[in-house]
């Protein structure tokens, strides 16, 4: 059994329904990148899967227990989550950010301990940050800040890891950068991470285990070699595309068709819906209500 | 607020490190925090210049708290002062100290703190330098119910404290209700307190106008403020609900640190944010209440005090002008500074302005209303405004 799951999850922002009766297995000591078009779900199924949303229906598994039901501090020790906009409170130093990762290890009278120290040093060591433990969160460019908010993760020490789009807003260069660490993070310790990506070329080159989703259902799971073909990339994308070898790596890379070659390319919607004979994709599912709506 | 992962920026990236940094020791910030660890794994963490400030502060508040005693129509010298208060002074001077002044003093110094910690809570809580409960209407909601007792029950002295005592509290209730929507937020708890606050003030000048001379006489000297005429029936209750209340915000004090990274990112770190957020809130509405309750709506020593406060446990300025807010809630220095600035403010008041005793709302007034406009200015300057 995995240590985390989503059991038959309704996933619901209000009662604006997100998805319906969702079923997915982390598989332990993995690297699974949730993929899936705008809107899709995937990070809502990620904020289930890390306890900031309460599933209406069903039940997120952490270790066997209902994670709703177990105490706070005790779930962040075992997963960490990196959200996909965290702020910084002003004027806070790398040093005190990445310390604020041990909080779950601390209680009133265990403030500072010389373990949370050996930690923190480690962690900033590790996501090459600790040259800049004196300076501010805010003086850093966008690669180096996310560098500091893995490390910050990292100081919680957990065996699960979540990362919620790690890569936004940084250039091609620091995409891979964060990319490498993660994959290291995976390697080393057998840590499993589970991370949002919106690129398929990155998740397919970098995950152990990748989940499709469309209109909050899992349409395909499984080894990138697998999973990422011209076929899927159609159907939960609506894109056409060729499926090539990644020269570099083996790994799928999705080269989308040229726009004459998919007709001016304005029937995504429209070609998509049709198609979802391989997925369990309910035609009167929740992916209307969530058409319009931002939910990733 | 710096959302800083949406923030672009146009310096030339660097993946291990800022070669500009390579100086910078590995673990000396400009924080000057400290580890005591003792046997049994315990470890306390103690910000060295907090310690000093809150010690300064404190020996300021309690030097201008015996200044404030042996002021008035009889002068009574500091040595002779601190001589009664400890019990070795003469008859007369016993009974003009412990009797009249230092019960003064001390709900002074109460009531100084309850705002200075209160106005720290809240703009760690609202996440906004003007979440203070004079901009939140929890002073007027106070004025209210000591203004209905004063007005339509002609009430007495103590009737008016529990009144104003359920009027910020009824008030702390509304705000609280009326700005919940999954949960409590910075800008939206300002913005409901703001017309909360508008609506409450109309009702005050409502109740006024009903009023006989002699009611509206004594409500416009509650709602300035005063310390004139405080016994020891006022400094009891006030002492025992900070017996209760600070022990209890300490100790969540940390949990309030993580919120200002965000509500996800401290839910994922182990924080209970609804409880930690609810219970916060609680204690700061309790604690200007009853303050409120004590003096009148004492103005602007909640919004100046956690914000003077600041700039003294802050080791040095960010981008120039005012400097920077500091990361976490400053609240033990926010307290003792209230404390002083309320206890110095009533001793200018009745010092400053010769036999015509100022009340001291009008003296906190007047500082606090340079300050904010000052805090604007720099604020502006350094570009945040």
């Amino acid at each position: 059994m995995n240590r985390l799951s989503a059991d038959d999850v309704t996933l619901a922002y209000d009662r604006r329904v997100i998805a319906e009766r969702l079923s997915v297995e982390i598989p332990d000591n993995s690297f699974t990148v949730i993929v899936g078009p705008n809107a899709c779900g995937k990070s809502t199924l990620l904020r289930a899967l890390s306890r900031m949303l309460k599933p209406t229906e069903g039940r997120v598994l952490l270790d066997g227990q209902v994670i709703q039901s177990m105490p706070a501090k005790k779930v962040a020790r075992t997963l960490g989550l990196l959200p996909q906009s965290s702020i910084a409170p002003d004027g806070i130093t790398v040093g005190d950010l990445v310390g604020r990762g041990r909080y779950p290890h601390q209680g009133i009278l265990r403030q500072w301990s010389a373990e949370d120290e050996r930690v923190v040093r480690e962690s900033m060591e590790r996501t090459g940050v600790d040259r800049l433990a004196g300076r501010y969160v805010d003086e850093l460019s966008g690669g180096q800040r996310q560098r500091v908010w893995i490390a910050m993760a990292l100081a919680q020490r957990t065996p699960l890891l979540l990362l919620d789009e790690p890569t936004t807003y940084l250039d091609i260069q620091h995409q891979i950068d964060v990319l490498d660490l993660c994959a290291e993070l995976h390697e080393e310790q057998g840590r499993t991470l589970v991370a949002v990506l919106h690129d398929l070329n990155h998740a397919a080159r970098y995950a152990t285990h990748l989940v499709a989703l469309r209109d909050g259902q899992v349409v395909a799971q499984g080894a990138p070699g697998e999973v990422v073909t011209a076929e899927l990339v159609e159907e939960v994308f609506g894109l056409r595309c060729q499926v090539i070898e990644d020269p570099e790596t083996g790994t799928p890379l999705v080269v989308p068709a040229a726009r004459k070659a998919r007709g001016g390319g304005r029937e995504r919607a429209e070609g998509s819906a049709g198609a979802g004979a391989a997925g369990p994709v309910d035609g009167a599912g929740p992916g209307d209500r969530v058409a319009a709506t931002e939910a990733s | 607020m710096t959302t800083t992962r949406t923030r672009m920026t146009t310096r030339t990236p660097t993946t291990t490190g800022d070669p500009g940094s390579a100086g910078t020791p590995a673990t000396a910030g400009p924080r000057t925090a400290r580890a005591l660890r003792g046997p049994g794994g315990l470890s306390l963490r103690i910000d060295v210049r907090a310690c000093v400030v809150v010690a300064a502060l404190l020996a300021a508040a309690l030097t201008a708290g015996v200044v404030l005693i042996g002021t008035g129509d009889f002068p009574i010298p500091a040595s002779e002062v601190l001589r009664t208060l400890v019990g070795r002074g003469d008859h007369g001077q016993e009974f003009i100290v412990r009797e009249l002044r230092l019960p003064r003093v001390l709900v002074g110094l109460l009531v100084g703190a309850c705002l200075g910690l209160g106005g720290a809570l809240f703009q760690s809580v609202s996440r906004n330098p003007l979440g203070s409960p004079d901009v939140l209407g929890l002073s007027q909601g106070a004025t209210a119910g000591a203004l209905t007792v004063i007005v339509l029950f002609s009430g007495s002295a103590g009737a008016v404290t529990l009144g104003a005592l359920a009027g910020g509290l009824v008030t702390g209730l509304a705000i609280h209700l009326l700005a919940w929507k999954r949960g409590v937020h910075g800008y939206r708890l300002v913005l409901v307190g703001i017309g909360v606050s508008a609506v409450v003030t109309a009702v005050n000048g409502y109740i006024i106008t009903k009023a006989d001379f002699v009611d509206a006489a004594r409500a416009v000297v509650w709602m300035t403020g005063s310390l004139n005429g405080r016994d020891w029936t006022q400094v009891w209750p006030l002492l025992a609900l900070f017996a209760v209340l600070l022990p209890l915000v300490l100790a969540n004090a940390r949990g309030l640190r993580m919120l200002e990274m965000g509500d996800d990112l401290s839910r994922a770190l182990g924080v209970r944010v609804e409880r930690v957020r609810l219970l916060m809130t609680a204690a700061a509405v309790l604690l200007t209440s009853a303050a409120t309750a004590a003096a009148g709506p004492v103005a602007f020593v909640a919004l100046t005090a956690p914000q003077l406060a600041r700039r003294l446990t802050l080791p040095r300025c960010l981008n120039g002008a005012g400097g920077a807010p500091m990361p976490g809630p400053n609240l033990v220095p926010s307290l003792c500074m209230g404390a002083a600035l309320l206890v110095t403010a009533d001793w200018a008041s009745q010092r400053a302005f010769g036999a015509d005793q100022l009340p001291v709302g009008v003296v906190t007034g007047v500082l606090g209303g340079i300050h904010l406009l000052w805090l604007l200015v720099t604020e502006r300057r350094a570009g945040r405004i």
